[in-house]
């Protein structure tokens, strides 16, 4: 399943970093954050609402400003 | 400018302001030096807690390489050496700097949200006689849409009541009205402009053509480019390098020389620009900015890495139907053999009549009265050549040449002039020819002359028409190179060899009008599919979309992809070597923190604001 959610983050450079993070993740097969239009694409298998939860912490952990807004 | 910053940007707006103030302050006045250095303390604080905050819960997270744990390290490494009014200086302008990208960015953001204003925020349909206004995702395809002058047209529809004139602008960056009336399309997105009228949905909202154009411009910043994938692997070896490099400064010369307090300064010098944020914002920065000027000129440009390689672009390959010239077929002269014309025409339009082929749609047009075709049977569509029928008892062959030879019957092809012939043949006879004759586009030629003039080496042009056809049409807009005759999957077959004979770096286009050439759109290293506004097959298979089907618009699009990838070199270059440059002249002590701060700050502020001219179209 794939869901475009609006974010908060704060510089291009952790952008990077936690797409890079996110795209780790065992239960994501592939995510997108894009700083420029401060949107994140995420493709997951499961319960999307659960995971992206998981994917928020996750991103916190690189950049505490981040920020997802489902 | 205020209206357009974000709550949290004032916020720190106003914070950078009474840190400046405070530090001029600090430095001017004849303060006794105990005062001096609380006053400096207090502005540390005060500007950079966040930074001090964000350290400390990322360092938790293991992120050694956080940008705020670096500058914290450096600032607080300042202090240590009683550096205050230096520690100060560089955290400001560092907020200064961060402040900057956050604004720079959401303003190109903004305008090219503004740009692409196309999305309709309301439809109206009528219900029981009363118009009410309703969310356009809740209209379902067959309901009948009202559209008052002055308001967007919020879903693909065809016109069922009215006439009026549209504004396509918007869509497709030309500036001529259309006008639209009964049974023709109107396409979501275009502004009615002169009359009410009413209109038969054929496209849901998510389907429609604003829901599809939206998508892919906001879905183009990531498709990557190659200029990107290489900021983005330098950023991950930039900040450790610099910070290894730091440790190293700080600790081998102090052991042989023992003056730990030089070296440990110039290494701190070395934490303030280990930060390569500047870089990687100015490089997606001018890429959204160059797809963004595209798109106001009506081609829209489904990735950065499409941008990127259409300035490599050295050969495009044109079909010729559609894209150079009108695809708008007229029957220009009839020949019978035997009977009489209106008895051909007749015979040809019934059994076109199961063909959507464009030739097909002048044949009925020139026929012009409605087409019995109950006596019509075992129609065969045959690709690329014509078709075969039987009416009545007879079978009939119409087509092309190749057909023909097909079925083993000659014909006399040096009769014929410039059109496309189509003949005719029973089972037994020769029953005659059907011409047909396509314009070419007025600006065509002019198209191909300014393609050469920015850079394009090779313009080559593929069709399924006859030879003497294609190779007229080609001498007269001066194209290099002709391949005509061409099944669709010749053209796949042509479009491989062309690609094999290019070096890596010599990229192809093709550009097509999207139909029956998805394949070729989707082979090619840039597919650019022409007059796509509202083809869905074009839109889906090609990287570059033309909204209007003027050749000219390659040009355009070229040489937007050009501008953008010089400044996007410009800024990669400059940025790298101001940085090289500051830490070479921090390492031998000939800068201080103060400045290798200022530098970093002003290399940013320059590439953010070069690649924010990449958003500006005009002259192109």
């Amino acid at each position: 399943m794939k869901k475009t959610y609006k974010i908060e983050v704060d510089c291009a450079n952790c952008a990077a970093k936690i797409e890079d993070a996110i795209g780790k993740m065992e239960t994501v097969n592939k995510a997108r954050v894009n700083f420029m239009t401060q949107k994140m694409t995420l493709d997951v298998d499961g319960d999307i609402d659960q995971i992206v939860k998981e994917v928020e912490k996750v991103g916190k952990k690189v950049d505490s400003d981040f920020e997802v807004y489902a | 400018m205020l209206k357009n910053m974000t709550k949290k940007q004032k916020k720190m707006l106003l914070r950078i302001s009474i840190a400046l103030v405070a530090y001029g302050i600090a430095l001017a006045a004849p303060l006794p030096k105990l005062v001096q250095t609380i006053l400096f303390l207090c502005i540390y604080i005060y500007i950079s807690y966040d930074i001090l905050k964000k350290a400390v819960t990322n360092i938790g997270h293991g992120q050694v390489f956080d940008e705020n744990f670096l500058m914290a390290v450096a600032s607080l490494g300042a202090l240590a050496l009683g550096e205050y009014s230096e520690s100060c200086a560089v955290v400001l302008f560092y907020q200064i700097g961060e402040w900057f990208q956050s604004y720079a960015v959401n303003r190109s953001r903004q305008s090219i949200a503004d740009l692409m204003d196309i999305c309709p925020d309301y439809a109206c349909i009528e219900v029981n006689g009363t118009i009410e206004q309703v969310d356009p995702e809740e209209v379902s395809v067959g309901d009948i849409i009202v559209i008052q002058p002055g308001e967007k047209i919020p879903l693909d529809g065809i016109v069922t009541k009215g006439t009026t004139i549209l504004d396509t602008s918007a869509l497709t960056g030309e500036s001529i009205p259309r006008q639209v009336t009964v049974g023709d399309e109107v396409i979501s997105g275009c502004i009615n402009q002169s009359g009410v009228v009413y209109a038969q949905v054929t496209k849901e909202f998510e389907d429609s053509t604003v829901s599809k154009i939206l998508e892919m411009v906001e879905n183009a910043s990531d498709r990557k480019s190659k200029s990107e994938d290489f900021i983005t692997k330098f950023a991950r070896f930039y900040t450790p390098i610099v910070v290894f490099s730091a440790l190293a400064l700080a600790v081998i010369p102090s052991l042989v020389t023992g003056n730990w307090g030089q070296w440990i300064y110039r290494a701190l010098t070395f934490l303030v620009i280990s930060c390569p944020c500047a870089l990687v914002i100015s490089v997606p920065l001018s890429f959204f900015g160059g797809i963004g000027a595209a798109s106001r000129r009506g081609i829209l440009v489904k990735g950065s890495n499409y941008l990127e390689a259409l300035s490599q672009v050295t050969r495009i390959v044109f079909d010729k139907t559609g894209t150079l010239t009108k695809g708008n077929f007229k029957v220009t002269q009839i020949h019978v053999e035997k009977g009489t014309q209106d008895e051909l025409l007749e015979l040809v339009a019934k059994i076109e009549s199961f063909s959507n082929h464009p030739i097909s749609k002048s044949i009925k047009e020139m026929y012009g009265k409605s087409i019995d075709t109950s006596d019509v049977d075992n129609v065969q569509e045959i690709a690329g050549h014509g078709i075969c029928a039987t009416v009545g008892a007879v079978t009939y062959y119409v087509g092309n040449t190749k057909l023909m030879t097909r079925i083993g019957r000659k014909v006399d092809e040096t009769a014929c002039g410039l059109g496309t012939v189509i003949y005719v043949c029973s089972d037994n006879e020769y029953l005659g020819y059907i011409e047909i004759a396509d314009e070419i586009k007025e600006n065509a030629k002019q198209a191909i002359h300014n393609l050469k003039a920015s850079g394009i080496q090779k313009t080559i042009m593929l069709t399924g028409d006859s030879r003497h056809v294609a190779e007229a049409v080609a001498k007269k807009l001066d194209m290099d190179e002709v391949h005509a005759q061409l099944l669709p999957t010749d053209k796949v077959d042509c479009v491989e060899t062309l690609l094999k004979k290019g070096s890596e770096k010599e990229k192809l286009a093709f550009v097509g009008d999207g139909i029956n050439d998805a394949p070729v759109l989707t082979r090619s290293d840039v597919g650019i599919a022409m007059g796509a506004l509202g083809s869905d097959a074009a839109i889906e298979a090609a990287d570059i979309v033309l909204m209007d089907d003027d050749p000219a618009s390659i040009a355009t699009a070229i040489r937007i992809s050009h501008k953008t990838l010089k400044i996007v070199h410009q800024n990669i270059v400059f940025s790298i070597a101001v940085k090289v440059l500051v830490l070479i002249l921090g390492a031998l002590g000939l800068t201080g923190m103060w400045a290798a701060v200022f530098a970093d700050v002003g290399v940013a502020f320059l590439a953010i604001l070069n690649a924010m001219r990449c958003m500006n179209v005009n002259g192109l």
